[in-house]
């Protein structure tokens, strides 16, 4: 153990992880999830995180759980997974509320491209969402105009949604919101790209012309409004989106870019989608995770990316076998001096992004302080000082 | 349509007869009927107000069996008397088995009989109190050769040489507008060939060709006349012969649109499995399976009437009294079903049509019974891996023994 390379690299660390209490470690999240069948990985991982974030919610029929869903092939297959984690019991949608994306304008309800015809075979005939939870927009409605503010006011009465999920075009448009859409639009009606059409033709039997030409579509400005924001992107073929949207400027020909600018936003994508990203891009958000899993412990971060608690973080053992031995070093750095000294008093808020910092250190350098830290996890748990910490990310937690 | 407030019944975890699949998927039932359940979901915002949980089984359209002769000892030619309280006890007794649906036959028989009989066999729906749905008759006979005749009366056949003139003396023709769904007949006969436009033109019954010697010519020409059946295929007419076919010529047309529909007898004693197959194969999409069971069908062995005539019932066997003349069987649908895949290895989905679809088309119902499309009438099986019949459901509602009372004939 060397005292010396710790201390060089604290700054490194704050520099990648820099989390205040209860922010995400980074702007958006971004998961790459390989295996052999990537987009299959994706689908489950999203699902699994719907149910998991509907499950924390705790829904009721009083604060019910706002849902923005997207059609296509990526999500259907989020919604088999949701299928089955119903029909085994694990999540519930009776006090949840859905807004589907968007709705091709003149196709029959019935049709089966119509998102209506769509929603209901891959997710709602399987569930116990109540039919009046379900919210869809009227591409045959007399007044479409009408219809869009009717949306609109209608996600608003139900005070916002929780977490939209989407997908992207090939282009980077999310929902309909082609390139070129205002980055504040809300939901009206949009002129299908060319490029869209010819894409939606094989679910139109190869016929370009079959294919509506018009769609309602909520806006970029709606997506944005959502508290949280989950794109699931597979494929090379949207590599080029992606990196578009991660890498690049906001900018309103590639819409989805925007989520440069959501305070609560997650990428899940697979190994093809990122063929397009620079190494570095890619690895660095791999390392986030790895810090988040290797040095906080996955048990510490919450669902939605933030240090929610350091349980099995023994402010005593903890200190010692963090503190303790690189006292001395750490006691040079003027900003870390009283901190240890605190270490056992209770913390208040401020503390307590430093005291995971120092968990941190410690980690990086020394694989027995892992195994400790894993040791000690049962041992200590609901400490007052563990109970501070959950307030203080609560506190810290914009959601 | 349905009534939009009456309750919703759900059939899940099944594997559901369906576009000529199982899907995995459910089958929503409202009034009677069977639903789209996503006009309702979206329009009423109903969801199913029952689940019926079918484990996993297959669901079916209730089997239709267009050619019996009676079951639990009585019989729809002999039993002229007591014909209602037969139909009801038959009705009954075949839902239970699975069958929700069927054509009452009558062997032939003298015309007073028929102006006696028909009216109760008549179509009427399949409920809890009538038991399995009535497509309207199936006479057969008179108007058939003597030479194959099988277990018919001699005495009772006869001729058209007068044309509709001599059917309408024999059934009535309003008889058989009202309360029958198809006749055998035999187009060699005379005047029969040429009756048979004028006989579906004014009173809209259906014509299969049978108990007949006719040559593949005169067969060929009975089905462009408008016969789109052959009743029970092999069984009464002359065999196959390579210079001419005979009626079991038609199924190997070189146009396979004229070939027609053929009723088949799957319980291993009436026509040989290998020619099952044959047939099958020949034209897998007119197989209907048939029963032609007699009034034994789920009774011991002993001595029973087939219409007038004694036969004895021994081992699965159905004979002509001191004779080796088989005369009717004692299957059931279900087991014919099953037979039909031992004897053909055809598959579920095949089999189950033979005995679902085919029928239905036959008689040209088939957006209402023999299949499961929206707007069909609910009567449903459930049946396992082997395709044993586990439930039964009749216009939605489910049939079993404690609901539906019936007995044998005393």
């Amino acid at each position: 153990m060397c005292p010396k390379r710790m201390a060089k690299r604290a700054p490194a660390m704050q520099q990648l992880a820099a989390p205040a209490a209860g922010t995400k470690l980074a702007e958006f999240d971004f998961k790459v999830l390989s295996g052999l069948n990537d987009p299959k990985a994706v689908a489950y991982y999203t699902a699994n995180y719907v149910r998991q974030r509907i499950n924390e919610f705790k829904p009721t029929r009083k604060r019910p759980f706002v849902l923005g869903l997207p059609t296509g092939s990526t999500p259907v297959e989020v919604y088999w997974h949701l299928v089955d984690f119903y029909k085994r019991g694990e999540v519930s949608f009776r006090n949840v509320i859905t807004f589907s994306m968007d709705e091709y304008v003149g196709l029959p309800r019935s049709h089966p491209e119509s998102y209506c015809s769509f929603m209901y075979r891959h997710l709602y005939d399987h569930i116990d969402l109540r039919p009046e939870n379900i919210h869809m927009l009227d591409g045959n409605a007399d007044d479409l105009a009408a219809e869009c503010q009717r949306y609109e006011n209608k996600i608003k009465d139900v005070g916002g949604i929780e977490l939209f999920l989407g997908g992207i075009g090939p282009d980077g448009h999310i929902a309909f919101n082609e390139p070129g859409s205002s980055l504040e639009s809300v939901t009206r009606v949009k002129t299908l790209a060319y490029e869209t059409v010819l894409a939606n033709a094989r679910f139109f039997g190869g016929d370009v012309n079959k294919v509506p030409k018009l769609a309602l579509t909520v806006g970029v400005g709606t997506v944005r409004a959502a508290r949280e924001v989950l794109l699931i992107i597979t494929g090379a073929h949207k590599a080029v989106a992606l990196a578009k949207c991660i890498e690049e400027g906001v900018n309103h020909m590639w819409t989805v870019s925007v989520i440069q600018l959501h305070p609560s936003a997650m990428v899940v994508c697979d190994e093809d989608a990122t063929l397009e990203l620079h190494v570095k891009t890619v690895r660095y958000f791999k390392s986030i995770e790895q810090v988040q899993e290797q040095l906080i412990g996955r048990q510490n971060i919450s669902l939605k990316g933030s240090i929610s608690r350091l349980s099995g973080y023994d402010p005593g053992q903890t200190y010692r076998v963090a503190v303790q031995q690189p006292v001395a070093d750490v006691a040079s750095d003027p900003e870390t001096t009283g901190e240890s000294e605190d270490g056992t008093d209770d913390y208040d808020d401020e503390e307590y992004p430093e005291e995971e910092e120092q968990d941190g250190d410690q980690n990086m350098t020394t694989s027995s302080s892992a195994d400790m830290l894993a040791s000690s996890s049962s041992e200590i748990k609901g400490t007052s000082q563990n109970g501070s910490l959950v307030s203080a990310a609560t506190a810290g937690n914009p959601f | 349509m349905p009534e939009i407030s009456c309750p919703i019944t759900q059939f899940y975890n099944c594997r559901v007869l369906k576009d000529h699949k199982l899907v995995e998927d459910y089958l929503y039932v409202q009034d009677g009927k069977i639903i789209d359940p996503e006009k309702m979901f979206w329009d009423a915002k109903r969801k199913p107000d029952f689940r019926i949980d079918c484990k996993g089984g297959i669901v079916s359209p209730g089997y239709i069996d267009v050619q019996i002769n009676g079951a639990y000892g009585y019989d729809f030619s002999n039993d002229t008397d007591i014909i209602e309280e037969a139909v009801s006890n038959i009705s009954k007794g075949l839902l239970l088995q699975g069958c929700t649906a069927y054509c009452p036959t009558t062997v032939s028989s003298r015309p007073d009989v028929y102006h006696k009989v028909l009216k109760h066999l008549g179509p009427r729906e399949g409920s809890i109190e009538n038991g399995a749905a009535i497509l309207g008759a199936h006479v057969e006979g008179p108007f058939i050769s003597p030479q194959k005749k099988g277990a018919h009366e001699l005495a009772t056949l006869r001729t058209a040489k007068n044309g509709l003139e001599d059917f309408d003396e024999c059934y009535g023709l309003d008889n058989l507008r009202k309360y029958v769904a198809y006749v055998t007949m035999a187009p060699e006969v005379e005047g029969v060939l040429e009756s048979i436009p004028k006989l579906i033109e004014s009173t809209g019954i259906n014509i299969s060709s049978g108990h007949s010697n006719a040559t593949t010519a005169e067969a060929s020409q009975a089905f462009k006349n408008g016969a789109n059946m052959i009743t029970h295929l092999f069984n009464a007419m002359h065999a196959f012969h390579q210079r001419d076919p005979g009626i079991i010529g038609l199924l190997g047309s070189s146009d396979s649109s004229s070939r027609p529909f053929y009723g088949i007898i799957c319980d291993g004693i009436h026509v040989h499995p290998h020619s099952v197959m044959i047939a099958y194969y020949a034209h897998p999409q007119g197989a209907c399976l048939v029963t032609d069971a007699m009034s034994a069908q789920c009774l011991p062995d002993g001595y029973y009437k087939l219409g007038e005539m004694d036969v004895d019932v021994n081992g699965g066997r159905v004979y002509i009294k001191d004779t080796n003349t088989i005369a009717g069987s004692i299957i059931t649908m279900a087991e014919c079903v099953r037979n039909f895949i031992k004897f053909t290895g055809a598959s579920k989905v095949e089999a189950l049509e033979n005995a679902t679809l085919h029928p239905a088309q036959m008689l040209g119902i088939s957006d209402k019974k023999g299949s499961l499309v929206h707007g069909a009438d609910a009567d449903l099986l459930i049946l396992d891996e082997n395709l044993h019949v586990q439930r039964v459901f009749i216009a939605g509602v489910e049939a079993t023994k404690e609901s539906v009372k019936f007995s044998e004939k005393m």
